[in-house]
């Protein structure tokens, strides 16, 4: 009878198809409006290292001014200074961890016709690379021991190894920054982790970089830095002074496997700062945070409070389409009491009558479906438009969401068509076939 | 066979109750044709909807092959009315969407039938009503009569025991409505059942049997060849 039912709606839609226009296009808007931003805040929300997102913290010390601190003295500060950063990873308590900032670059070409090419650069130790599982195309991440003899590497993404060696492996090649020659020891694979979880100080969904470099490269003035720079007193003259102010510039994270360890690593972190209080520093209550990827994300408020408050209303918007649909399968259902009284009277008990119309409504609501699918892509092409790269990539369906779209949609279409089916399935025959 | 015994159909609305039939009683036996006639509002179409379980009655006791009609629920009334009962109204009351094929397959298929049985019960029974060259046409496209002999060719398709028709040829000229009353016959003569309902007195008198209603009560008979053993209230 399955197929009937479907042979009958179908015949059905096509008969009134007027009425079905109206149905598919309120169904198809409220579903179009509704995938797009759950599609966005979808992608904003996602966890981008979700096979290493427990194991992975991010580290905060309450360095801040005593009389006035930071975000209110809601969170610590969300940067580390130079001395805490490279004195955490001195001491090297964690499984694993990494210093880094933002840096930025010029690569002065070999070929003297070439223009010189502005990089954004980031500038990491060599943990960084393990970490976060970052994918290498050619090469591997350069080592600890690089790190510690301050060797000229670098790792290239692969839009600047097309760029500089036209895609070839060029491990082992060098390239010029301001001046120096640098190994090139590795090229990076396609990395875009969205949001860009190691750094959401400079842009939560910001591209990778397009170089990575020693992170000693800025204490030795050799690559200049980028990014924020929060002080809250006066640094003094000179870079040395810089990098040993209370400015923060560093994000700092560590790898702890485990619950032990990860209560060894505050253990360490609060003796550290107790170490530092004698010293002058850290006038604040300890308030030390260790924060997993997502735990990070959620505290830095990722998803923004207007792409939730887009969400509510595209669901308000879609139950306001569905009260449209209700009133417009009620009209077309009951406009049917002559067929559906004629039904009864040739054997067709409720609940067969039931089916049927259900299924129509859910056929309207699968074709609403596809229609709000096309709607959410030319929507998320329009945000994509408005808010430019930083939207890039977040505004993309993928197959989870087009699935999201079919059954949000047949779903919708079979509440909205409960209450017409139901009052279609109570119309007296009798009276229905005396009045034909 | 049909067996109404004391039957009450009550309407009621805000201030009135309407008593449309009042201790109805009647049997009709197998192989009978029973002309129904009476005065608008007698209660002959309440009486018609109650015989063909499309709509309840306030009281009394109705047995239908000896099932307790009473006693059934929705899926109970409307499987008795798929396999022992066929209807054929005024407005002939065919699906305008539906070609001929389609409109006779309804009923066929709510009883379940399988896609060959339900091809050959088409088939014959639009050969039958003289239309089986046009099964692919929508109702729009034939004539009133024509429409009418879908609606016989549709409720016969199910082989049911009882005909119940509400003035069958009340919308067709008088040529049609002979050849109607003539397909009538015929099935009857085959050992269909019928109830027919009808103003035409002519067409009444061509029945086996006449009951008169009144006022919601069978208030007359006339002779009629096969015995019956009607009860008069």
């Amino acid at each position: 009878m399955f197929n009937y039912y479907l042979r009958l709606a179908w015949i059905s839609i096509l008969r009134h198809w007027g009425l079905s226009l109206l149905m598919v296009s309120a169904i198809g808007l409220g579903i179009g409006a509704a995938i797009t931003t759950v599609t966005v805040n979808y992608l904003m929300s996602s966890n981008p290292i979700p096979e290493q997102s427990e194991q992975l913290f991010y580290v905060q010390l309450d360095s801040w001014d005593v009389n006035d601190p930071f975000d209110d003295g809601l969170n610590p500060p969300d940067q580390l200074t130079y001395t805490d950063a490279t004195n955490l990873m001195r001491a090297k308590q964690a499984f694993r961890q990494s210093v880094q900032a933002q840096a930025f670059a010029v690569i002065e070409p070999t070929d003297p016709d070439m223009l010189p090419l502005i990089v954004n650069a980031r500038a990491n130790t060599a943990d960084f690379f393990t970490m976060f599982n970052v994918p290498f195309l050619y090469g591997n991440p350069w080592s600890q021991a690089s790190d510690d003899n301050k060797e000229h590497v670098v790792v290239l993404s692969k839009a600047s190894n097309e760029k500089l060696f036209g895609g070839e492996n060029s491990v082992g090649q060098s390239i010029k920054l301001a001046g120096n020659m640098y190994r090139v020891v590795g090229v990076i694979d396609n990395w875009q982790p969205k949001p860009r979880f190691y750094d959401i100080t400079t842009g939560a969904f910001n591209d990778t970089e397009d170089i990575f470099v020693p992170f000693h490269l800025i204490a030795d003035e050799k690559i200049s830095r980028s990014g924020n720079t929060n002080c809250w007193k006066p640094t003094g003259d000179g870079f040395q002074a810089f990098l040993a102010s209370e400015c923060i510039w560093t994000q700092f994270w560590v790898q702890l496997n485990s619950a032990q360890e990860k209560a060894e690593y505050m253990q360490f972190l609060n003796a550290y700062v107790q170490e530092q209080q004698q010293l002058g520093r850290f006038q604040r209550p300890i308030d030390n945070r260790l924060s997993n990827v997502m735990q990070w994300l959620a505290s830095q408020e990722v998803v923004a409070d207007d792409a939730q408050m887009m969400m509510a209303m595209s669901f308000m918007f879609l139950m306001v389409c569905l009260l449209n649909t209700v009133g417009l399968l009620l009209a077309k259902f009951l406009g049917k009491a002559p067929e559906i009284g004629l039904r009864q009277a040739l054997g067709a008990s409720k609940r067969t009558l039931f089916y049927q119309y259900i299924i129509e409504s859910a056929c309207i609501g699968i074709i609403g479906g596809i229609l709000g699918l096309i709607l959410a892509y030319f929507g998320l092409q329009g945000i994509e438009l408005l808010y430019g790269d930083a939207m890039k990539d977040l505004a993309t369906l993928d197959s989870k969401m087009a699935g999201l779209a079919v059954v949000l949609a047949l779903f919708s279409s079979i509440l909205a068509g409960l209450y017409p089916t139901w009052r279609a399935c109570h119309i007296q025959p009798a009276q229905q076939l005396k009045s034909q | 066979m049909l067996e109404m015994n004391n039957i009450n159909k009550i309407f009621q609305t805000a201030d009135i109750q309407t008593h449309a039939l009042r201790d109805f009683c009647l049997h009709v036996n197998e192989g009978e044709f029973v002309s129904v006639t009476g005065p608008s509002g007698s209660g002959k179409t309440t009486f018609l909807n109650i015989a063909g379980l499309l709509e309840t009655y306030s009281s009394g006791e109705f047995l239908l092959d000896g099932k307790d009609v009473g006693k059934l629920n929705d899926n109970g009334r409307s499987r008795l009315r798929n396999e022992k009962i066929g209807f054929i109204f005024q407005g002939f009351n065919l699906i305008p969407d539906l070609n001929l094929y389609d409109n006779v397959d309804v009923p066929l298929r709510y009883r379940g039938f399988n896609s060959k049985e339900r091809k050959r019960r088409i088939e014959e029974n639009l050969e039958r009503v003289g239309l089986a060259t046009r099964m692919k046409h929508l109702p729009s496209q034939l004539s009133g009569g024509q429409q009418q002999r879908v609606a016989i060719a549709r409720a016969l398709a199910t082989s049911p025991r009882f005909l119940l028709a509400d003035e069958p040829t009340g919308n067709l000229d008088s040529e049609m409505a002979q050849g109607v009353m003539a397909l009538l016959e015929e099935i009857n003569q085959q050992g269909t059942t019928i109830i027919m309902v009808t103003h035409d007195a002519q067409l009444a008198a061509r029945a086996k049997r006449t009951i008169q209603v009144k006022d919601g009560q069978v208030n007359e008979q006339q002779s009629a060849p096969i015995l019956n053993k009607q009860a008069i209230a």
